[in-house]
């Protein structure tokens, strides 16, 4: 009887702490409420932004707020390893080579309009993402090298294939203290 | 007031819960590749622990011991543990929401940490008072704290330098543990608790 | 700031943290006086030789130009002009290698001397006391000063400053081995120098004027002091000699004790400081209208026969002054330009002097070793500190070669990395011989670079999102233009006029059209001819592409049959009694090239190039005949054919796909041929590129087919 009785105190003891606990926590939780999802904005801050579409996502926002939810962190070409390795340290998780899907060529490229060629069809307008070229309907058209993100995604629309992507030129302004690449020479 | 000084010397360098009573060994491996994550979770621990020992205490002398319940002991040291450790948690990702962000899984694992159990289970045996439990529970988050951050200064100079391969990575900051509670021995005989 | 001025006349002077002791090697060329070459036979100007953007080129290729004529044109502050700095003719204009540690090349002007010195016309000032400060400084900047010590930073910005000046200070400290340049100009063109020194004093109107020279010069002291000696308000300061004194920082906190912090322009805490050359050379500028087109360069190093200090013409090539030093180059030795501690390797002799070459070395393999010829000696760092202990700018050397190595960009921050100046000094001391300051000049250039990168992906996210903005309303719009034009149709239609009811009437038709094509569409399924043709030509245009389409299936397993077949298309096509005799030879020309072309395996691109002419001879030829001959089909079809050039230089090598590519263009051919009016130019036009288009899908389902 006593042992019945006992293990009842004991049971209500542990309910009513439970309960006192609980209703501590829900208070705290909505005292302590925290709004939105900052965590896909600073995935995005990481991506490059070039809206290239690589990644099978409409755009580098979409992107974060994939990996935000689980998403592989593998898949963004033009960041390469750097921007893997930077998600990595983000979420705490392990860095993983780039997906094999994805070419190696990484070298920035800017894209240009050989315009003996161009026939004002303005697909390839339609196809950039960030507004980088200019023209109109039957006129010629050209690109802004200046806002070009080297995404290529006008590369295909063009249906006279007037487009190439050139690979950034090196400057003295930009060269990288790379000592095993200076051109040498040579003198008879 | 002697005492309870000596007790505070005692948890932190001479019984240290990490190094010689090798307890709460996870967050320190696992939060000290860093030293701004290894501060905040010192600062998340020290806050569990101190409120955690004071809320067993007090949780023991007036409702377990009254009732005769003292068989219920770990199941609501667990159970306060957990609470406190939630609640932290809330409070932290409001003030703080890159250092949540850093913290990551290991601001939930507190509640795991075998220190904080340690120091609530450790109060009953040692039967301390009111005040010494208090003391207590904050020397060891301080002896705590205090190694966790010398070990991540320490594990971010070798992260840089250069370590043979098979002992890169967790291998050198285990065999860099293990020297630590060698040196943290010498420090044996400094109080002499009665 | 009395109690400064009174510490500097006493000579007691503050120190810097830190500094090394390398040996002068100064001995070379200090009993020498400053030598005057012969002029060249070839001068290389860059176009920019100092920090900023390149003026605006004046001339071009074919120019005779006079001694000290302006050549390029500045519209921005920060664009320094050149000049001749001899007359001759404008040979080149060209990209070539440049004085930069790359190696790599930019705009260079290119001109031979035509040996008579001539000068343009100057203006000699005979009181330059009397010009404005606004007069003086149009001077200088129509003189191309930009800093000599070696930054080259353009001097006319630096002395615009509008800020309230306390202190001049010249920089005479010259504190790297082997240069004495510095040294030689003060012991023989003093007065020059003081005159620079004065018109300095005239523009800012400092409240003291401090000469910084290393106690290694004692001739150059006493000159000074004596070309100094009747003017209170400059000062000449003895400095015992330390590597590196001449650094700005470092000299600014010798002479006044004041440290400038990260960041911050020494002209905000009221001091500016000018190279010695630079003021001579400003002096020449204001009072002979000489622009700068010559300095002193010191040639030195062991392994020349005659190391000694010269007047170099600014673009004369560092070969040049090496073989009138006597340079062996037996065994290929290397030449630095700059000193020791902070000079670059050139790749190649031909690298012009410029504005801010003060030196070029020459040194035997014990001296300095090359680069080139032995491996790195590099080992792993022991922790020692010696670094730390010389760095003038009291950083930790140490800690960020670990972090540099390691490329950690926060820590590299917290570091204070870009307090750097890059002086040599750790990396002389190191006993592991680890080149610290070649790490940290490339952490220095990824960070840049990263930040850029940054700026545009910020920049490409601004837009990406304007863009979208733009899409949205512009959709929006569309549909509410929409509704309006149907609600103003429904209330038409409904209003019971003529023209609503007419409007009524013909929807019904079409609505009943459709669905009687809908009930005949079952039976008429096989016909994939279209309706009405308008002549029989038209129709047997269709017919033929009909029949090319439904051989290309067939041609995939079989491509001879393919060849034969269109090249008898093109025959049946130019039986036709419409073409006139001219157009069925041209016709059967090409279907002869057709049919060789066929045969041969197009695989080089020779082949391509060729296939593309004779495409384009067929279609001339047809033009002329046909006396419709436009320049936009020509074109069209020459554009067509490029790109399928371009198509098949980039595939694999196969056969087919070079075959049905020119089965593709001969359909081209096809569809040209049977073009006769304007209308049915444009026709043509639309029509050969949509034919090219689709010789591109094929070639590209060729390749997909071919890579699974």
């Amino acid at each position: 009887m006593s042992v019945i009785i006992s293990t009842l105190i004991a049971i209500l003891v542990l309910g009513s702490m439970a309960l006192v606990f609980g209703a501590i926590l829900g208070f705290a939780s909505v005292k302590f409420h925290v709004e939105g999802d900052p965590l896909a904005e600073q995935l995005d801050a990481l991506l490059p932004q070039t809206q290239c579409g690589q990644c099978g996502y409409p755009g580098c926002k979409p992107y974060a707020e994939a990996v935000a939810n689980g998403e592989a962190i593998n898949k963004c070409a033009p960041g390469g390893e750097d921007t893997i390795k930077k998600i990595a340290d983000l979420l705490g998780v392990e860095v993983q080579p780039l997906d094999e899907n994805h070419e190696a060529d990484n070298t920035p490229k800017v894209a240009f309009i050989i315009e003996e060629d161009c026939i004002g069809c303005t697909k390839c307008i339609q196809a950039c993402p960030v507004d980088a070229i200019l023209g109109t309907t039957k006129q010629m058209h050209t690109i802004i090298a200046d806002e070009c993100t080297g995404c290529d995604l006008c590369v295909d629309p063009c249906p006279v294939d007037c487009i190439v992507m050139i690979p950034i030129a090196q400057t003295p302004q930009n060269w990288q203290w790379d000592l095993n690449n200076i051109p040498v020479v040579q003198l008879d | 007031m002697t005492d309870y000084l000596l007790l505070l010397v005692g948890t932190v360098l001479v019984n240290n819960f990490v190094l010689v009573k090798f307890l709460g060994l996870c967050p320190f491996m696992g939060v000290s590749s860093r030293t701004e994550t290894a501060i905040g979770m010192s600062f998340a621990t020290t806050f569990v622990m101190t409120v955690a020992s004071l809320l067993s205490y007090i949780v023991t002398t007036y409702i377990l011991v009254p009732l005769g319940l003292e068989y219920l002991t770990t199941m609501m040291f667990i159970l306060v543990i957990a609470v406190v450790v939630q609640f932290t948690e809330m409070v932290v990702h409001k003030t703080s929401a890159n250092l949540y962000r850093l913290l990551g899984i290991f601001l939930p694992l507190i509640t795991t940490n075998c220190a904080v159990l340690g120091v609530a289970l450790l109060n009953i045996y040692e039967q301390h008072n009111f005040l010494e439990s208090i003391v207590y529970g904050f020397g060891a988050a301080v002896g705590f704290s205090l190694v966790l951050i010398m070990f991540s200064a320490m594990r971010e100079k070798l992260a840089n330098a250069d370590v043979p391969k098979p002992f890169k990575g967790s291998a050198i900051a285990m065999i860099t543990a293990g020297l630590m509670s060698l040196a943290f021995m010498g420090f044996t005989g400094l109080v002499k608790l009665s | 700031m009395a109690s400064v001025i009174e510490r500097i006349k006493r000579g007691h002077f503050g120190t810097f943290h830190g500094g090394i002791h390398p040996p002068q090697q100064k001995f070379l060329t200090s009993d020498k006086p400053i030598r005057a070459v012969s002029i060249p036979e070839q001068l290389i100007l860059p176009l920019q030789q100092h920090i900023g953007i390149p003026a605006e080129l004046q001339v071009k290729v074919g120019d005779k130009v006079l001694k000290g004529q302006i050549l390029t044109h500045s519209v921005h502050p920060m664009a320094v002009p050149i000049h001749a700095p001899t007359s001759g003719t404008i040979t080149a204009i060209k990209n070539a290698v440049i004085a930069h540690p790359s190696g790599l090349s930019e705009l260079c002007l290119f001109i031979t001397p035509d040996g008579e010195d001539k000068w343009r016309p100057r203006h000699i000032c005979t009181d330059f006391n009397q010009l404005s400060n606004n007069q003086l400084i149009e001077k200088i900047s129509a003189s191309g000063i930009a800093g000599m010590g070696g930054a080259g930073f353009p001097t006319q910005v630096k002395v615009s400053t509008r800020e309230d000046i306390q202190y001049l200070i010249i920089n005479a400290a010259e504190c790297e081995p082997y240069i004495t340049a510095d040294d030689l100009l003060i012991r023989e063109h003093s007065p020059s120098i003081l005159d620079g020194i004065n018109i300095l004093d005239n523009i800012l109107s400092p409240k003291h004027i401090l000469i910084g020279i290393e106690d290694n010069k004692p001739e150059a002291i006493k000159a000074l002091q004596q070309a100094t000696a009747e003017n209170e308000k400059i000062n000449v300061c003895v400095l015992p000699t330390k590597y590196p004194t001449g650094g700005e920082k470092q000299l600014i906190q010798i002479l006044t004790g004041q440290e400038v912090p990260a960041g911050v322009l020494p002209s905000s805490l009221g001091i500016v400081m000018q190279n010695i050359a630079t003021c001579f050379a400003i002096a020449d500028a204001v009072i002979n209208d000489i622009p700068l087109i010559k300095r002193v360069v010191t040639v030195s190093g062991q392994a020349l026969e005659k190391p000694q200090n010269v007047w170099s013409l600014l673009g004369t090539p560092v070969g040049f002054l090496l073989a009138q030093c006597g340079y062996l180059n037996k065994d290929k030795k290397h030449i630095i330009m700059g000193g020791p501690m902070m000079g670059y390797s050139l790749p190649t002799d031909q690298v012009p002097v410029v504005k801010t070459t003060n030196c070029i070395l020459a040194p035997t393999e014990k001296e300095i070793s090359s680069p080139y010829s032995t491996g790195s000696k590099e080992v792993e760092c022991i922790r020692c500190g010696q670094c730390s202990d010389v760095c003038p700018s009291q950083l930790l050397p140490q800690e960020l070669q670990w972090s540099a190595k390691a490329k950690d960009q926060q820590q590299l921050a917290i570091l204070n990395l870009f307090d750097c100046i890059e002086c040599g000094a750790c990396a002389y001391v190191c006993p592991s011989q680890i080149p610290l300051v070649h790490y940290y000049r490339i952490a220095k250039s990824e960070i840049r670079q990263q930040k850029q990168l940054d700026i545009k992906a910020e920049h490409a996210k601004v837009r990406f999102e304007a863009r979208k903005e733009r899409l949205a309303r512009d959709k929006i719009a569309r549909e509410e233009k929409h509704k309006a034009a149907a609600d103003a149709r429904k209330a038409r239609m409904n209003s019971g006029s003529t023209a609503g009811n007419n409007e009524k009437s013909a929807v019904a038709a079409a609505l009943a059209r459709v669905r009687a094509k809908k009930a005949g569409q079952v039976e008429s399924a096989k016909s994939a001819v279209p309706a009405t043709p308008e002549n029989g030509q038209k129709s047997q245009v269709a017919a033929a592409i009909a029949r090319a389409k439904a051989k290309k299936i067939a041609a995939k397993t079989n491509p001879a049959t393919e060849a034969t077949s269109t090249v008898n298309n093109v025959t049946s096509k130019t039986e036709s009694p419409t073409d006139d005799k001219k157009a069925k030879i041209a016709a059967a020309v090409a279907k002869a090239k057709a049919k060789k072309l066929a045969e041969k395996s197009l695989t080089s691109i020779e082949n391509i190039s060729i296939v593309k002419k004779e495409v384009n001879e067929a279609l001339s030829s047809d033009a002329e005949t046909k006396k419709s001959a436009d320049d936009k089909k020509t074109k069209i079809a020459a554009a067509v054919a490029k790109a399928k050039a371009k198509k098949l230089a980039s595939q694999k090598e196969k056969s087919i796909t070079s075959v049905e590519n020119s089965s593709a263009s001969n359909k081209v051919i096809i569809t040209e041929t049977e073009a006769k009016n304007p209308a049915d130019v444009k026709k043509a036009k639309i029509a050969a590129a949509v034919a090219k288009a689709k010789a591109k899908k094929i070639a590209s389902q060729q390749e997909k087919s071919e890579s699974t």
